[in-house]
């Protein structure tokens, strides 16, 4: 069982999973801040530019979550996940598409054989409010359908009411349900209430197995901010460096310009270095994303800017 | 427990190259051309350019390439009395006998004058100084803009600023400044003393002077009566003339301590104000319980912001025991992100040394620790073999009579030294002839209490470091000098008090 302890130098978490106990490090805001707000200030320009726009294009969780989600509606998802640009074959498809469990089948019949991953929302998104009986159900239905990749929610009621211990062992239940599936845990950042309760959730999602931690599932006003990337991507640095377990990042909510994604690329590549920048450990969950990113490419192509009603929409 | 290998569409060698190429960030160089550097400058005196009397000039030049930049006019012992004499002029002719407001007025209009000219007050700071231009644009011209904008609000309130007291100005005001903020030190000595209706001779340091004279221009633009401020150019010998003229009724000096202590035995006895900001040897205390990767950032902060060149730099790393290796660890690997560069380049972290007497003292400092056996740690990326660069550098293993441990290095040289307890800090971060900063990490805000009470500092920044506000008074003790710049203490180093009604 998962519990936090104390020592002269602050949080430590010891539980089952972990050979041994992991430190949870103190964060302290301002600093965080200012260093978050010079990173994502980096001057990005021409060839440094247009390879982060290339890596973040390829990085995309490209995502449909809405009620009114149809296989119609996927099915164009999909094709623009696979041709980012119809004008430009050359431009390679996004890491992933994500949707609804109900409609993983239509998602996955759409990319078979692409190489682009299917990824899902499972585990009664975005609250987590369900039991947890039936979000694990959830979770097993959707691998069954196809899913390549599970993004839970992490049980953000647990973590403020103190229990650790059954934030930790749904996690862990999350992920053996998922069997040969990734699973991403979205930490849903915006209702954490402070850096050091980010930092102490990437732990123990972290340590519960999670191969990729989430900031968000993208249905709150605060998505993705650059202290709270940082803060995430210093604690997946201090795991691997306790574990040597490497875990990956996924950032998600209000990412819809090229200029915020070259940020985000620049905290996490002066973190956790520019190897960490693969699809395997670095995404980005976005929609319009996507399309601005095309503009960009075709701007550099063409010399002009394009239009996005020029572009396909799903 | 392990995590499985999982292979994503594009995730092959391609990504690997992308993301190197990314995170080589290829120069962004702020264009340079938005500043006209002129071959020849003069001195700015009783609201005119003029060459020196004797017609001397020096040379400054760029200490990232080592380009001559302009020659600049060497004030003599004439040309500092001329200075003096038009400053006593205005004083008396006016300058003092204007309302607060209207005072205000001039200064707000400079400050505004100044953020709209920013970028080529940044970029021409950039050249001159070699200080990366993130830094100048980010830190120096701002903050130059907002003492001048803070010191503008008080000139029609002097009346409160000490309870009880009546405020009347000094008079004239000689204000030597040095070469690590040229811009922000004039801005810092300007201000409160026109707010407090003094008149002002300012020498710039021999190495930077082309910011505070591009601010005299300003000045100028901004319709300040002629004499009010005066810039006088040259060496340390100018700066000698105009802080022993008789004619001065205040000097204030920031700059080395060496300086500091002969200008205090030249105005020994003679009845002139005086206020110093001196060296430092700055300790950034850490505890174990601290948030290290936040105390990496305020450790780089506090010694790599501006090369090291900061006389309130955090050059004295006391880390305790049982983090020690941990946070060493941490801060040689975020060294190895430190860009070393063209200071124009927007992505360069580390700009170039300013002088090449500089860059000498700095080796010989890192050279001398090597020869006692002390671990030093540079990055592995190559600086610049052009122009004035030294790499950020962390000097380890010292026992704490190294000079390096001792003395002021005004580079980017952090020497680290250990401790084990909350007594022990304080002993060794007090054992320094300095006093001006310190820095205190930990979560527990009862030991920054203890400790910062117990710190001999003018300065101490909790969970932070090398931050500053015109709000907040700035200043030393013991060897790094006395008297307050900001604030409301920084103010009233500029009036002569007297109780109301006396």
């Amino acid at each position: 069982m998962l519990s936090l302890g104390r020592d002269t130098r602050g949080s430590v978490l010891t539980g089952s999973l972990l050979g041994a106990p992991v430190r949870v490090a103190a964060v302290d805001g301002y600093a965080l801040e200012q260093r978050a707000a010079r990173l994502a200030a980096r001057s990005v320009k021409r060839e440094s530019k247009e390879a982060g726009l290339e890596l973040a294009a390829h990085c995309i969780d490209l995502t449909t979550l809405e009620g009114a989600d149809t296989p119609g509606k996927v099915r164009a998802l999909c094709s623009r996940a696979l041709h980012p640009d119809p004008d430009d074959p050359a431009m390679a498809p996004v890491a992933a598409v994500c949707v609804y469990p109900a409609l993983v089948a239509e998602a996955r019949a759409a990319v078979e054989g692409s190489g682009v991953k299917v990824a899902s929302v499972a585990g009664a998104f975005p609250s987590g409010q369900s039991h947890l009986a039936d979000r694990l159900d959830e979770i097993r239905r959707a691998v069954e359908d196809g899913a390549d990749e599970i993004d839970i929610v992490l049980n953000r009621g647990a973590l403020l009411a103190g229990r650790l211990d059954v934030v930790h062992d749904e996690v862990a239940a999350s992920k053996e349900a998922c069997g040969r599936a990734h699973l991403k845990t979205i930490l849903e950042t915006g209702e954490l209430g402070s850096y050091e309760m980010v930092r102490l959730a990437s732990m123990v999602a972290m340590a519960a197995g999670s191969d990729v931690i989430k900031t968000s599932t993208g249905k709150l006003p605060v998505g993705a901010t650059a202290p709270v990337a940082l803060c995430m991507a210093e604690a997946i640095r201090e795991f691997s460096d306790q574990t040597g377990v490497e875990v990956g990042l996924k950032l998600a909510g209000g990412i819809r310009t090229s200029k915020q994604a070259l940020g985000y690329l620049a905290i996490v590549a002066e973190t956790l270095g520019p190897d960490w920048l693969t699809p395997d450990r670095f995404r980005i969950g976005a929609s319009t994303l996507l399309n601005d990113i095309v503009l960009q490419r075709r701007f550099r192509r063409t010399g002009r800017y394009g239009r996005t009603h020029d572009l396909p929409v799903d | 427990m392990t995590t499985t290998p999982h292979r994503a569409a594009g995730a092959d060698s391609g990504t690997a190259g992308l993301a190197r190429a990314f995170a080589e960030y290829v120069p962004s160089i702020e264009a340079r051309d938005v500043v006209t550097v002129r071959p020849r400058y003069g001195l700015v005196i009783d609201g005119a350019e003029r060459e020196a009397r004797e017609g001397r000039v020096f040379a400054t030049t760029e200490p990232a390439t080592g380009a001559h930049l302009a020659d600049v006019a060497e004030a003599g012992d004439g040309d500092v009395d001329d200075a003096v004499a038009a400053a006593r002029r205005a004083y008396e002719g006016g300058w003092r006998d204007l309302p607060g407001r209207a005072r205000a007025k001039y200064l707000f209009r400079i400050a505004r004058l100044l953020q709209d000219r920013s970028r080529e007050f940044a970029v021409l700071e950039s050249i001159d100084g070699g200080k990366p231009i993130r830094e100048s644009r980010d830190i120096d011209v701002p903050l130059a803009a907002a003492h001048l904008f803070h010191h503008a609000g008080w000139a029609d309130k002097l009346e409160y600023a000490v309870p009880g007291m009546s405020a009347r100005p000094l008079g004239v005001v000689g204000q030597i400044i040095p070469w690590n903020f040229p811009l922000l030190m004039a801005a810092w000595k300007i201000a409160p003393a026109l707010a407090c209706g003094n008149t002002v001779v300012l020498k710039p340091a021999e190495t930077t002077p082309l910011t505070a004279l591009l601010l005299a221009e300003l000045i100028a633009e901004a319709d300040l009566p002629p004499g009010v401020v005066n810039v006088v150019t040259g060496p340390g010998t100018t700066g000698a003339a105009l802080a022993a003229h008789p004619g001065v009724d205040k000097v204030a000096f920031t700059g080395s301590t060496g300086v500091g202590k002969a200008i205090l035995r030249a105005l020994a006895g003679t009845g002139t104000r005086l206020t110093l900001e001196l060296g430092g040897k700055g300790a950034n205390i850490v505890f174990d319980d601290a948030a290290l990767d936040q105390v990496v950032e305020g450790i780089v902060d506090g010694i790599f912001f501006n090369q090291g060149h900061v006389c309130c730099a955090g050059s004295r790393l006391l880390v305790q025991e049982g983090v020690a290796g941990e946070l060493l660890d941490r801060l040689r690997r975020r060294i190895e992100l430190l860009r070393v560069g063209d200071p124009l380049d927007k992505n360069t972290d580390v700009g170039a040394i300013n002088s090449s007497a500089q860059l000498e003292r700095i080796r010989g400092f890192v050279e001398g620790a090597a020869a006692e056996g002390c671990r030093i740690d540079q990055p592995a990326r190559a600086i610049p073999s052009e122009g004035l660069f030294f790499p950020p550098t962390i000097v380890s293993g010292l026992g704490g009579s190294e000079a390096i441990a001792r003395e002021e290095v005004f580079g980017p040289v952090l020497a680290v030294q250990t401790f084990r307890t909350e007594a022990e800090a304080v002993a060794k971060a007090n054992a320094t002839a300095y006093g001006l900063s310190a820095g205190i990490w930990t979560e527990k805000g009862s030991r920054i209490l203890w400790t910062s009470q117990r710190l001999r500092a003018g300065v101490v920044w909790a969970n932070c470091f090398n931050q500053f506000d015109p709000a907040s008074p700035f200043g030393g003790v013991r060897e790094s000098g006395f008297g307050r710049e900001g604030g409301r203490q920084g103010l009233a180093e500029y009036l002569s008090l007297a109780p109301v009604g006396a």
